[in-house]
Order: C-alpha cells, then structure tokens, then sequence
C-alpha cells in the first residue's frame, strides 16, 4: 500500500463518517434529554430527500442543507409532541417515525423530479471539494482532511462546540441534568419540557443534515433506501459514544474507515463477494458494540441518562 | 422570641389539595413567622410533603391562597418559588448523581449567561459551607458523598439562592445522631440571621430540641400549632396518632432456644469491589433479636445481602439450621424460610406498580392455595390481601391499589405482612422504622417483639441506637465490616458502644462463642 492510497482511504473515510458525525451528535443531544428517538433513520431519509429535491429544483445546496434540517427538525417535533405532551411510548412511536420516513421517501423519490416524474437518476447540485489554501497542502493529512467539502469543515467545527457546549456551559448542564433527574431538574427551576423539545428538535436537525450530506455530496443524487441503515448505526454509535460528542467522532471514523477499505477492495477485485464485503462496516459495529458494551459494563459505568426513554411528570408519584 | 405580630413569613390559608382518592390537604391553614423554627409533625400519609411541595410549587393547590410577608403571590412552578426566595430540601433527596457538587449548586440558575465558570462558583460555595459550617468539597461528584454530606449539598443549594424561607422535609431520618445535631445546629444559626424555618420530623426529641413552635397535621388537617415549650413528647404523639402511643415496649422475657443462624467467617466484597466484609461471626437463636449497631456504610448492607442470597460471600459459611445456605440463590433462602425486611423498601421490598394484593403474595404464589400449576386463583389472593389488611391494619384505599401510593408506614406493614407469613425461623430486617411515624413505630417494633415470643430469631440492622437497645436481647457493633463485640443489650454501657462504633475494639461483656 503506497501513500496515495491511504491518503484516500482517509479521505474517504472523512466523507463517509461526516454525515455520521452530523447524525450522532444529533441524537446524543435528544438522548442527553431522556428522550429516546429511534426515528434517526427515517429523518435522515427524509433530510436526504428533501435535501436532493430542494436543491435540484433551485440549483441551491443550501436551500437543499436548509431543507434537509427543516425536515428533520419537523419530524422530530412530530416524535417529541407525541412523546412529551401525548406521553406516549418512544420506542414505538421513533420506530414509527422510522417506517413512515422509509415509505415515504421511496414515494417521494417518485414523484418530486421534474413535471412529477421520479428522483432517482437525475443529476442536481452539489457540494464541491474545496480545498482549503495551505492547510491542504500540509503533507499526508493536510491532503486527506483539507480536500473536503464545506459541510465536512462544517463538521470539524461542531464536534469540539457540541463538546464545549455540553460540558461547559450553562444550558449544557441544564440538558445534562434533565436527562438524568427530571424531578431535580423541575425542583431547580429548568423547564423540562422546553429542554426536551428543543434538544429533540435540535437533534433532527442535525440528522437531517446528515442527510443532506448523503445526498448532496457523499453520493450525490436520489436512490431508494439511500442511507443504507446509517440510522441505525447512529444509534449504535450514540451508545459506542457513551453520549459524549468527541467519542462520537471515534465511532464514525471507524465505522467510515472500514466502509473505506472496503470499497477499496472491492475496486481492487478480491475473492470476497461483494456482498460480504458490504456488510463488514455492519459486522464490524456490532462487534465493536458488544466489546464496549461489556468493557464498560465491567466499569460499571454505562453512561446512559438515567432517565432515558422514561416520561416525566410533575404530579405523579413514583 | 417569636415575633407574631409583623406579617408572618408564609401564611398559606385554606390549603386544599386532592389526588385521586385522597384528600391529602384539607382546607390547611399554617403560618412561620421570621427567624423561628417551625416543627411540622405528623403520622405518614398526614399530607406533611404535600402541603410543603405546593409551597414549592411542584403540586397546584386545589384550593387556598398563599401569602409571603404579607403579600399575596401565586406560585405556579419551582421557578416562582426560587424566586420567591423559598428553598426545600426534598424527603428523598434532589441531586444529579453524575454531576459534581458545585455544579448540581448552581444547577438552574441564570446567573452565568453562557459559559460556566465553575471556579468562581466553587470559590463561592467554599466560602458559603465555610459560613455555616457544612462541609463538602465543591469537586466531588455526587456518587462520591455520603448521605449526609449530600444532604449538606442540599442546603448549600437552598442557600447559595439566598432562600430566607427554608423547608427541611425529614431531613434526620438518614443521619448518624452526631450529623442530626450538627445540623440542628446550622437551623439554629440559619434562623438567628431572620430566615424562616419549616422542619419535617417524626423524632418527637428534635421537634423539642430544636424547634420553637410545633404544627401537627393529622389526615390532612392541622389539628393543632403550639408553642414547643408548653407541649410533652405524648401530648404530641396523642395528637398526631389520635390516642396514646407507647414509648416503652413491654419486652417479655423469652428462653432463647436453638441457634436458628450460624454465621461462620463470613466475608464479601462491596459494589466498589472493595471488601466489606471481613470475617464476621455471629449466632442467633430460637426466639432472640441479635442488633446489629453501626455507622452506616460499615457493611450493614452487605451482611444484609449475603444472608439472603442477593450477594455473593467469598468465604465463611452462613447456616440457618444448621444448613449450609452460603452462595445459594435467593428462591433457596427464601424456601428456608428466610425472611428479609429490607432497608429499600420500594426498590428492593416491594413492585410499587403492582397491586397490594399482588405484593402480598410475592414469595408464595407459586404455592397452592395461591396458584394451581399454571393459573393464579384470584379469589385465594384477594381473600388472602383482605385477611392481612386487617390482621396488619394496613390502611390503603383497596387491595387492588398500587403500593406505590401508600405512605411509608403502610409500605412497611406489607412487608412485614408478607414476611411474617412466608418465613419460618429467621428474620432478617433492615432499617424496620427508618422514616415512620411513631404509630407505625411502635406497630413494628411490636411486630417484631411478638415474632420473638413466637420463636423466630431476628436479625435487627438498625443505625437508631435507642431502638436497639429497645428490642434487641444482644448487640453486636460492626465497624468496617467486622463485629467489635458483643454485648447485652439490658446492661449496655452506651460509652462503650460508642466507641465500638468508631472502631474500637473492647473487651465484651458477651464473650464471643
Ligand atoms: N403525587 C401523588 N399522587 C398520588 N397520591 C399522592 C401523591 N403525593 C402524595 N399522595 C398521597 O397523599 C397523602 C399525603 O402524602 P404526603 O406525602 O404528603 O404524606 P407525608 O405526611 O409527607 O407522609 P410521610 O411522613 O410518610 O412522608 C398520602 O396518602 C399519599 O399517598
Ligand atoms: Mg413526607
């Protein structure tokens, strides 16, 4: 293996992981609240779609990026109106939200082209490499993580301010502690509800973001089911994190980095089906998943918010 | 002293407050003047937290109006009460575990806009515990502090708002009697800088010891408030419970029989994995309460545990007549006849969302007449849940009623009223009378004295030295995890059984066998 080659397996494990990254951070803020959202998959569907439509239709990624976090935070007040208001359960109500993005999308991929004719196949905008002057001639990594696009360097800015923001200010211990101890939280002063609707808002956002990215610069273009399960493994990712942003970024660079390789390989023609190889980021999240899981069970700290998936209310005893 | 005739500090008028089949608060009328100390007494379920919980704004009043030095206000939220300047420190305890200490301090609180500066704050709170004498280390996570310390951190809070209205809800229930006094204390200095003090008790001695005026609630009503000096511990207890209450158990005297447990060398390691354990031995017999005295935290719960087969020992034996139980699972203690009365009662005691009912017959159901192979028979279990309602005057709206809702001693009976009839021979209860009222109190201690007439041996774990003395034949002291002796409870020196608890070995005036 030359240096080229690694190289661009980093950078297209940067590309990979970016909408990762957006989507996980997004749900470590929901999950920071005790709100459980498991419709991560259906609104990065959904953030992809509206992203590619939108931008196709105004030659705008950017009117794309903003339609993409419109429509995950709209799906996401959806989850938190029925989960904190009607206080139904979230498991079932994510996994909902899961299913109607699904269909939904492959409806709309039909529909929303041209003259009511399908997505699939047409070429829109996209989000372009800009290589970043001097920092991207820096030997090695300079090439590999400064020849992105501006979501990707949009990306490197979030993950340390999700972090700072979490940890050290004000509103970040208000959504730390929510999530841990309503009733304390309640008792203090803090708003509950407020935090738990705009940290699940805020957190669909980000994962339509995450869609976005897909569709307008990782792969760009529509096909059905773009994201491939992603949904899923931000939700892996979100526990391999132990909810903390900078952990974050570690899940999805790995999980980025083994799709890299694998796509290298593929393009190299092995032995291995291609079908198996497709599957190795998958195998390779659950074996990672289950490693931790168990290491930090052995720690004795998981890290969940205590209060995850529980509703609260006021009133009610016990 | 009190000052009764300026605007009192709270005055809430017609307090009224229902929950589903309750009346918890019933037209209450309760007023604290500035700078003393208000004692509010009064059986579990009375409606003590309720009506404090509205004046913090985490219950809406059905009914009544409150006002704060004169002026009317309506507090629709916690927010409005902090800002009101009223703080509370809640019966169980209102701390972000994985927070540290400054931080659950300034937690909803506007004052730094964005970013926090915990230094400042922690300089803050260090000069504020330095002031009253509570000391905790701002660093420290909350899972790191003991109980006490927590409850320190829970005053700072009310504090460091600048609160001059304060409420303490059974603030004494969960400390060493040296913590409570510490913190009669801190009232006191509280009150002498004009704060106003509301303080929640069951201990009738610290409603006398510290508080200057006494309001006594009884089913949701006040029936009385009183100055502290012109009232007697009965007169209270009369009036909280409605007839007299009996300080002094008659113990009769019972010949203890054959040793029913044998612990042998026992040790285990803590949830830490530290050893909490570290070779206790011990006997019980036949129709005797062998005490378990302690500081919290020296291994009480552990012992606890590993005789009912919920923690593993990693050496010694434990024998309950003479067989072998050691590391066997809790359905083969229990068919030993194992009774166990734990300290967590709706954690570890009771499913709070099940049925009383249910709850009743959580050890036997798999048995007949409760369960015929495969189905339950509803009848047996109903008639079963009404038989030890009555035999145990548990007092809850229906048989079908979640335990969860019932009040802290009527949780206790359940489970008396559960062990009793399932164990045979040993008992092993926890913390029986922590956070009851002295009804209750004396209802278990009762309990307990005639499962000793009956011939069952009790292990008594208890941290309230007056009780053991009270009911137990023997006390045994442990201190990190080891017995420091054993002593007769009629003639203990309770010097001595001080200094056994601070880890002192002395030589016992029951030798150890
Ligand atoms: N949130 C709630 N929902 C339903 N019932 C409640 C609730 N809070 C209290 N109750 C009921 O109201 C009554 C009064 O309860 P409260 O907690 O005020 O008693 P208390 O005097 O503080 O008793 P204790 O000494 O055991 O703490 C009880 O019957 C209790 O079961
Ligand atoms: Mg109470």
């Amino acid at each position: 293996m030359n240096m080229a080659m690694l190289v661009s397996i980093l950078a297209v494990t940067v590309q990979a992981g970016t909408s990762l990254v957006f989507a996980t951070i997004g749900e470590i803020y929901t999950e920071r609240s005790g709100i459980l959202n498991l419709g991560v998959e259906g609104m990065m569907l959904m953030g992809a779609v509206a992203a590619f439509a939108a931008a196709y239709h105004t030659g705008s990624v950017w009117l794309g990026v903003a339609a993409a976090m419109a429509t995950g935070g709209v799906l996401a007040l959806i989850h938190a109106f029925l989960t904190i208001t009607l206080r139904t359960d979230q498991t079932v109500t994510g996994l909902a939200l899961t299913i109607f993005g699904t269909g939904m999308t492959s409806f709309l991929g039909q529909r929303l082209g041209p003259a009511g004719k399908p997505l699939v196949g047409l070429i829109g905008p996209r989000f372009e490499r800009l290589p970043l002057p001097g920092l991207s001639d820096i030997p090695f990594l300079g090439r590999a993580l400064f020849r992105q696009d501006l979501l990707v360097y949009g990306m490197y800015l979030l993950v340390p301010l999700a972090w700072y923001y979490l940890y050290k200010t004000r509103p970040g211990l208000h959504l730390r502690a929510v999530g841990e101890n309503p009733q304390t939280a309640d008792a203090m002063g803090v708003s509950v509800s407020g935090i738990r609707y705009a940290y699940t808002v805020l957190g669909g956002m980000l994962v339509g973001l995450g869609g976005a990215h897909l569709s307008l610069a990782y792969t760009p273009g529509w096909t059905e089911n773009l994201t491939g399960g992603r949904g899923w493994i931000v939700i892996a990712l979100v526990i391999f994190a132990t909810w903390d942003p900078l952990r974050a970024v570690v899940g999805a660079v790995l999980f980025g980095g083994v799709n890299a390789v694998q796509f290298r390989l593929q393009a190299a023609g092995t032995a291995i089906p291609p079908a198996f190889l497709g599957m190795m980021p998958y195998l390779f999240t659950i074996l990672v998943l289950v490693v931790i899981t168990w290491w930090e069970a052995f720690r004795k700290r998981v890290g969940a918010p205590a209060a995850l998936g529980l509703p609260y209310a006021r009133e009610e005893k016990g | 002293m009190i000052d009764t005739s300026s605007d009192p500090a709270v005055a809430m008028r017609g307090i009224t407050k229902r929950f589903p089949g309750v009346l918890a608060n019933d037209h209450i009328d309760f007023e604290v003047q500035a700078g003393e100390i208000h004692a509010l007494l009064g059986e579990n379920g009375a409606g003590k937290s309720t009506l404090m919980n509205i004046l913090t704004g985490l219950y809406r009043a059905d009914e009544g109006e409150i006002a704060l030095h004169g002026r009317r206000v309506d507090i629709r939220s916690p927010r409005d009460a902090i800002a009101l300047g009223i703080g509370m420190v809640h019966q169980h305890f209102m701390v972000v575990e994985p927070l540290t200490v400054a931080e659950n301090i300034i937690l909803g609180l506007n004052k730094p806009r964005f970013a926090l500066n915990m230094k400042r704050a922690e300089e803050e709170i260090a000069a504020l515990s330095q002031r009253y004498g509570l000391r905790v280390d701002p660093h420290a996570y909350i899972w790191q502090l003991s109980v006490g310390e927590q409850q320190r951190v829970e005053i700072l809070k009310m504090l460091y708002r600048g609160a001059d209205i304060l409420i303490l809800d059974e603030p004494t229930a969960v400390l060493t009697p040296q913590e409570a006094g510490e913190l009669g204390r801190t009232l006191r200095h509280m009150a002498a800088e004009g704060k106003a003090v509301i303080f929640i008790t069951h201990k009738l001695d610290e409603v006398a010891e510290f508080s200057d005026r006494v309001t006594v609630l009884r089913r949701g009503r006040v029936v009385a408030t009183l100055p502290t000096a012109e009232t007697t511990r009965s007169d209270l207890a009369r009036l909280m419970v409605g007839r007299e209450v009996l300080f002094r158990l008659e113990k009769e005297a019972v010949e203890p029989g054959e040793t029913v447990l044998d612990v042998q060398g026992l040790r285990a390691l803590g949830d830490k994995g530290l050893p909490a354990l570290q070779g206790v031995s011990f006997q019980v017999r036949a129709g005797e309460i062998l005490g378990i005295a302690g500081v919290a935290g020296n291994g009480q719960r552990e012992l606890a545990e590993v005789l009912t087969g919920l923690r593993k020992a990693s050496a010694g034996r434990v024998l309950v007549g003479g067989r072998d139980i050691t590391n066997r699972s809790p359905r083969v203690v229990i068919d030993e006849g194992v009774a166990h009365v734990p300290g967590d009662r709706l954690g570890m005691g009771l499913v709070p969302d099940l049925a009383v009912s249910d709850n009743l017959i959580l050890k036997s159901y798999r048995q007949p007449p409760f369960c015929g192979g495969f189905f339950l028979h509803r009848d047996s279990i109903n008639e079963h849940a009404d038989n030890l309602i009555a035999a145990y005057d548990i007092a809850t709206p229906s048989p079908a009623t979640p335990v969860k809702l019932l009040s802290g001693g009527n949780l206790q009976k359940c489970i008396l009223a559960r062990e009793i009839t399932t164990g045979r021979g040993l008992l092993v209860a926890v913390h029986p009378t922590r956070g009851l009222d002295v009804g209750a109190t004396e209802a278990v201690r009762r309990t307990l004295l005639e499962q000793r007439a009956a011939g069952m041996a009790i292990l008594l774990i208890s941290e309230d030295l007056d009780e053991l003395l009270a009911i137990s034949d023997r006390l045994a002291v442990i201190y990190e995890g080891r017995i420091m002796g054993v002593v007769d409870a009629a003639s203990a020196d309770l010097e001595e059984i001080g200094l056994m608890m601070a880890g002192t070995e002395v030589s016992t005036s029951n030798p150890k066998p």
